[in-house]
């Protein structure tokens, strides 16, 4: 049985097929409708992210399957001191697969050693969230027609940022991708990052602090939040908030068919003034996320259409 | 320094110096009812200095354990005044309900029924991984 716990248990083939089945759905949604007629998912949410979780509820629902769980972990049994292994032992009597957010890093993958149904990691404290990164992927496919060649600036927080690591990791597996790291130096990518990914595969990178500077070079931008809390001083954050915020001054060096990504919600890393700019996807990146998840229900449960 | 020759027991020989103590405590030495002898800094050929343990009885021993602490490690078990077996170690491939991983954010430490799993991610650096949250295997 196939779970989706960290993104390297699936193969560039299985992650190509996940996308090639999202582009299906995209173009055919008719097609898909019913597909999970009968089918129940659980949403097993210990804290709250209301996001990712109407992302899964809306992606069962456009297959024609339904959704029961819960959205906060105060309000179920677990608040009880329940076990993750009681927990979904119980709920796989309901139903046919199970979404799970856990503020402690590896429940996910408890629940899929016991719940006897597939499991996907919607979130595991900080540690693993394989949807954000199969939901990047899809966005880049969609918007520059493939994954070889580009040279991808990631910008913000690099060093606490999981997904921004999983995304290297992720596009690392595709040939001649280069990347410009882009964060103040509190924040920079960390060193397991280049040792374990970037070096042993040779692929080219750059860390620079300055935004400015790679801009002509990017043909995507994949922003993220610089939070308060990551800095050891209000100083420090006052200094540099502001050398990462995307507004359309900054973008007048940048290519014409840059794409802009944010995994969202955003704070004010992206000025709304560059909403309107075509080169901002991640609204768009949103809708990908939900079509990506619908294919990845398809594949766990076994359904070919 | 003289310590009695054992009939029926464990010598542990070849423990890195220093290692002893460690080793003493991860195989819970302290809680057993016979004798044991703990040498450290003993001249040797091979390595210069070495520590060496010598149990009293012959007790199971999680060699995975000891080859996760120590692979160069030789298990002697002595039965009747003689050597009876030799283990040699290697690196284990897993290690179950041993270590206690220190990940404040990990689910083992919420969920303590839970057994602890930690994998080998590197041989060469002899890199252990707790299997729920990635971090490091850390001695006791
Ligand atoms: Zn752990």
């Amino acid at each position: 049985m196939k779970h989706c716990i960290d993104i390297k248990d699936f193969t560039v083939d299985e992650i190509n097929e996940l996308i090639a089945t999202a582009e299906d759905i995209i173009e055919n949604p008719v097609k898909y409708a019913h597909t999970c007629n009968g089918k129940k998912m659980a949403t097993l949410f210990y804290e709250p992210s209301t996001r990712t979780r109407l992302s899964f509820e809306a992606a069962m629902y456009e297959l024609g399957g339904v959704v029961l769980g819960f959205s906060e972990a105060a309000s179920s049994s677990v608040s009880k001191g329940e076990s993750v292994a009681d927990t979904v032992r119980t709920v796989a009597c309901y139903a046919d697969i199970i979404v799970m957010r856990h503020p402690k890093e590896g429940a996910p993958l408890v629940a899929s050693m016991k719940a006897g149904i597939p499991v996907i990691n919607a979130g595991d404290g900080g540690h693993n969230h394989p949807t954000q990164t199969l939901t990047d992927l899809l966005t880049i496919k969609r918007e520059k027609g493939g994954f070889s060649g580009l040279t991808i600036g990631i910008c913000g927080d690099l060093k606490f940022g999981r997904t921004v690591h999983s995304l290297i990791n992720a596009m690392s597996r595709y040939p001649d991708v280069s990347f410009v790291l882009i964060s103040p130096e509190e924040l920079c990518i960390p060193d397991y990052v280049k040792e374990e990914t970037l070096i042993p595969k040779n692929i080219p990178f750059i860390e620079t602090t300055s935004l400015d500077d790679a801009m002509p070079y990017l043909d995507i931008l994949y922003m993220t939040r610089v939070q308060r809390e990551r800095f050891f001083n209000e100083a420090d954050y006052l200094r540099l908030k502001d050398t990462y915020i995307l507004t359309p001054d900054k973008l007048k060096n940048a290519k014409p068919d840059l794409s802009i990504m944010h995994p969202l919600p955003r704070v004010n890393e992206i000025s709304v003034a560059v909403d309107d700019d075509p080169r901002a996807c991640y609204f768009r990146q949103v809708r990908y996320g939900k079509f990506i998840r619908m294919a990845l229900i398809l594949r766990l449960l076994e359904i070919s259409v | 320094m003289i310590i009695g020759k054992i009939e029926d027991g464990i010598v542990l020989d070849h423990i890195t110096a220093g290692r002893g103590m460690e080793i003493y405590r991860t195989l819970h030495l302290d809680e057993l009812d016979c004798s044991v002898a703990m040498i450290t800094n003993a001249d040797s050929v091979k390595m210069g200095r070495k520590d060496i343990i010598k149990i009293g009885r012959v007790i199971d021993i999680n060699l995975d354990v000891l080859g996760f602490i120590d692979p160069g490690i030789t298990v002697n078990i002595i039965r009747g005044g003689k050597l009876y077996k030799r283990e040699r170690l290697t690196l284990p491939k897993s290690l179950k309900g041993v270590l206690k991983c220190k990940n404040p954010r990990c689910i083992t430490t919420v969920e303590p029924e839970l057994v602890s799993e930690f994998r080998l991610s590197e041989v060469d650096s002899r890199t252990y991984r707790c299997i729920y949250c990635e971090a490091l295997a850390q001695l006791p």
